[in-house]
């Protein structure tokens, strides 16, 4: 089905009504519940997963398929969120032209470093990337300020043009939309103790983020993907074959670019509003986290890697002592302190040192990410342990 | 003229630190072939061991002298640091004041700990895997090092003063036959300059006049028939991951005074380091000198009004820029070794 085999085809089909049903799946305890802090199912954290999702998605078409670790990508998503404002400024609120410009802007982008990054592989390519994103920056804050807007951030404001839209009467910032469908709003609907929100917003990116992820499979599963692969495993056996690598890197690369644009066009959607901070490196960085937690060079890693971080950004930054004192009620007073007093560097403000932890660990003992992870647990049950494709990522060289 | 100077000298002290922090990412990668993406946690650490030192100096009791009376009439609090009660208030004054350069010695074991417990406890798994794992593993641990630094600093910058006499500043103009006043160059900063020139002449000199040295060079250039000679390379490269924490420690102890450490300042620096190492050449420890103390020196004329009126925003990209033309037109960087990060 759609140019898909069967196995992929149910596999897409998983996680399309996943991608659906995640207002309820996310949802699993009552609101009134004390576990329903770990509920993920509200429309902002639901559209950070699909987003920041997208964004891994096209970064694992250049990092997991051709082994090029670019440090950089962050840039490609600080100009799709400019371009998509300054679409809401100009044009109209609707989302659609928003999205594309800030795709075309992205990948024009991406074209342009690319082109000069790509002549450099390994480690250099890594650090020309990281030299590009670390100037979009820079001048952002600081010479770019009529087209940033610096330090505030790129806003819409009352008196913008808007020639598409009908004139602003209300005296209140116009929501962006979807023809007409707020992005903002939402229906809920409560069943015995739950609630589920079921956002536009949330709805517009998941279905995008379907395409976007179908549109990677069929890569993944293309000539053009197989290519790619080949310039991972072995460049110069593929130079010495008379295949010039250079255009199917650089088309892997404005792809990725792409992908990251229009993630940071729908981060605007979501919220109109972008920063230079978006473009800083340790975005980039964090995109580099997320593909390799989940698992590089496999198809819904980067995606689960993009969810489980944002999912402990969330959580683990909202538990505080009190909570766990709740928590460890029932156990002796000497007990419930000590463990409280263990555990408190590792909540609330401490998250980062959780996840630098995860990281550590995923990184040394599972080289393969979340997905090598499940792939282990699931070969336990099998009769016949499968001997798998080894998942870890080399860079070129 | 004077201005020209005048940049000059203010490259030297940024130059100054990032030839230290990129010459120990070198040392690292040349010796190990490690991508330590940890170095700028180590930076950030030796610069803590000045504000700790610091701050242990200047605990101190409080006692009651009746004698003094304030203003309600009470008898006063005198708050006496302990330093100053073990040796008397003079040397303890002295001690306290001096603890920047003290936290030197603090720094040289810690560093070398720190380094051997690293290399030995995590870095060593990492030798035979791929440069994108041991980048992200030492990510990860400068992440996990940062946030313990932030437990117990918090997350403000904390201050650690310079010994009294190199506070003020030295007028640069009459040494060059030029008008007093131009050229005014903070004291410390002239101090940080020649102490990162003397290790990094140290370093040089331990690598080309000792017999270990000798040893780590040659296993620099072929690790495998210096193994087979039967000796233990293994156990000088890890002497070497711990100098070149001790290294950057060291460049983080004596900047304190010029940029109040904060947690942060780590990863600030180590993107910049790598942009020097890569200019200067993977794995060649002149290369990285000479790019650190180039990249400073430019990134301090850009920063003048006349350039910035000319290119605007200059200042923010020039490094960037540099590197970008730098690694364009000659592939190794300036100094670099065929075959070394390539094919």
């Amino acid at each position: 089905m759609f140019g898909l085999d069967r196995k992929d085809t149910v596999f897409m089909l998983i996680v399309v009504v996943i991608a659906l049903s995640a207002p309820i799946l996310l949802n699993p305890w009552p609101a009134a519940s004390q576990m329903a802090q770990f509920n993920a199912g509200y429309p902002d954290l639901m559209q950070r997963f699909v987003v920041y999702g997208i964004f891994a998605i096209g970064f694992n078409i250049l990092f997991g398929l051709t082994g090029y670790l670019s440090f950089g990508h962050a840039a490609f998503l600080g100009v799709g969120s400019y371009a998509a404002v300054w679409m809401f400024k100009l044009l109209s609120m609707n989302i659609i032209p928003a999205i594309l410009l800030s795709m075309v802007v992205a990948g024009l982008f991406a074209l342009v470093i690319g082109y000069v990054s790509l002549r450099r592989s390994g480690i250099y390519f890594s650090i020309l990337t990281l030299a590009f994103a670390q100037m979009s920056f820079n001048m952002a804050y600081s010479v770019l300020t009529p087209l940033t807007n610096g330090e505030t951030g790129l806003q819409l404001a009352l008196d913008d043009p808007r020639i598409l839209d009908a004139a602003n009467t209300t005296n209140s910032l116009p929501v962006t939309n979807l023809f007409g469908a707020e992005m903002r709003s939402s229906v809920t609907w409560n069943v015995g103790g739950w609630s589920f929100d079921f956002s536009v917003g949330y709805y517009v990116c998941a279905v995008i983020m379907l395409i976007a992820f179908y549109t990677s499979v069929r890569i993944f599963r293309s000539p053009f993907g197989m290519m790619l692969r080949a310039v991972k495993s072995n460049q110069q056996r593929l130079n010495y074959t008379g295949i010039n690598s250079r255009p199917y890197t650089l088309a892997a690369f404005v792809i990725s670019g792409m992908y990251a644009g229009l993630a940071g066009g729908l981060l605007a959607a979501m919220d109109p509003l972008a920063g230079a901070e978006r473009m800083q490196w340790t975005a980039s960085g964090e995109v580099v986290l997320m593909t390799i937690l989940g698992g590089a060079g496999t198809l819904i890693g980067p995606f689960l890697g993009a969810g489980f971080i944002k999912y402990c950004e969330n959580i683990f930054s909202k538990i505080n002592d009190q909570i766990l004192h709740q928590w460890f009620a029932l156990l002796p007073d000497w007990l419930e302190n000590t463990l409280v007093t263990v555990l408190h560097p590792f909540i609330g403000k401490g998250w980062h040192l959780t996840l630098g932890l995860i990281f550590m660990l995923v990184v040394v003992f599972l080289p393969g990410g979340l997905v090598e992870g499940w792939n282990r647990i699931t070969g336990l049950f099998r009769r016949k342990p499968k001997a798998k494709p080894s998942a870890t990522t080399e860079p070129a060289e | 003229m004077d201005a020209i100077l005048l940049q000059i000298l203010n490259g030297l002290d940024k130059g100054s630190a990032y030839a230290l922090i990129a010459l120990g990412l070198t040392l690292i990668f040349g010796t190990l072939g490690v991508v330590n993406f940890a170095h700028g946690a180590l930076f950030m650490i030796g610069s803590f061991c000045s504000v700790t030192l610091s701050k242990l100096f200047s605990l101190s009791f409080e006692t009651v002298d009746p004698t003094k009376l304030d203003f309600l009439g009470n008898p006063s609090k005198v708050t006496t640091p302990y330093v100053q009660a073990w040796f008397g208030p003079e040397l303890g004054a002295a001690i306290i004041d001096w603890s920047v350069p003290l936290a030197i010695l603090l720094a040289i074991p810690v560093m070398l700990i720190v380094g051997y417990v690293m290399e030995r406890g995590l870095i060593k798994h990492f030798y035979k895997r791929a440069h994108a794992d041991q980048i992200l593993v030492t990510f990860g641990l400068a992440i996990v090092l940062q946030e313990i630094v932030k437990y117990f600093f918090g997350a403000n910058p904390i201050s650690a003063p310079a010994p009294e006499v190199f506070r003020g500043s030295l007028d640069f103009g009459p040494f060059f036959g030029l008008e007093a006043n131009k050229v005014i160059y903070p004291y410390w900063r002239l101090v940080y300059f020649f102490f990162s020139a003397g290790i990094i002449a140290a370093v040089f000199a331990f690598l080309r006049f000792t017999t270990f040295g000798m040893v780590v060079r040659a296993g620099m250039a072929d690790r495998e028939t210096v193994g087979l000679l039967g000796i233990d390379i293994d156990k000088r490269f890890t002497v070497m991951f711990g100098i070149a924490a001790a290294v950057a420690g060291l460049a983080g102890v004596m900047y304190a005074p010029i940029l109040s450490p904060n947690y942060q300042m780590g990863m600030d620096f180590l993107v910049l380091s790598f942009v020097v190492v890569v200019v200067g050449g993977m794995g060649s420890l002149p290369g990285a000198v000479l790019a650190g103390f180039l990249l400073g020196i430019l990134q301090s004329f850009a920063s003048m009004n006349e350039v910035k009126s000319v290119i605007p925003g200059i200042d923010q990209i020039i490094i960037y820029l540099v590197a970008i033309i730098i690694l364009l037109t000659r592939p190794r960087g300036l100094m670099g070794r065929k075959g070394v990060m390539e094919e």
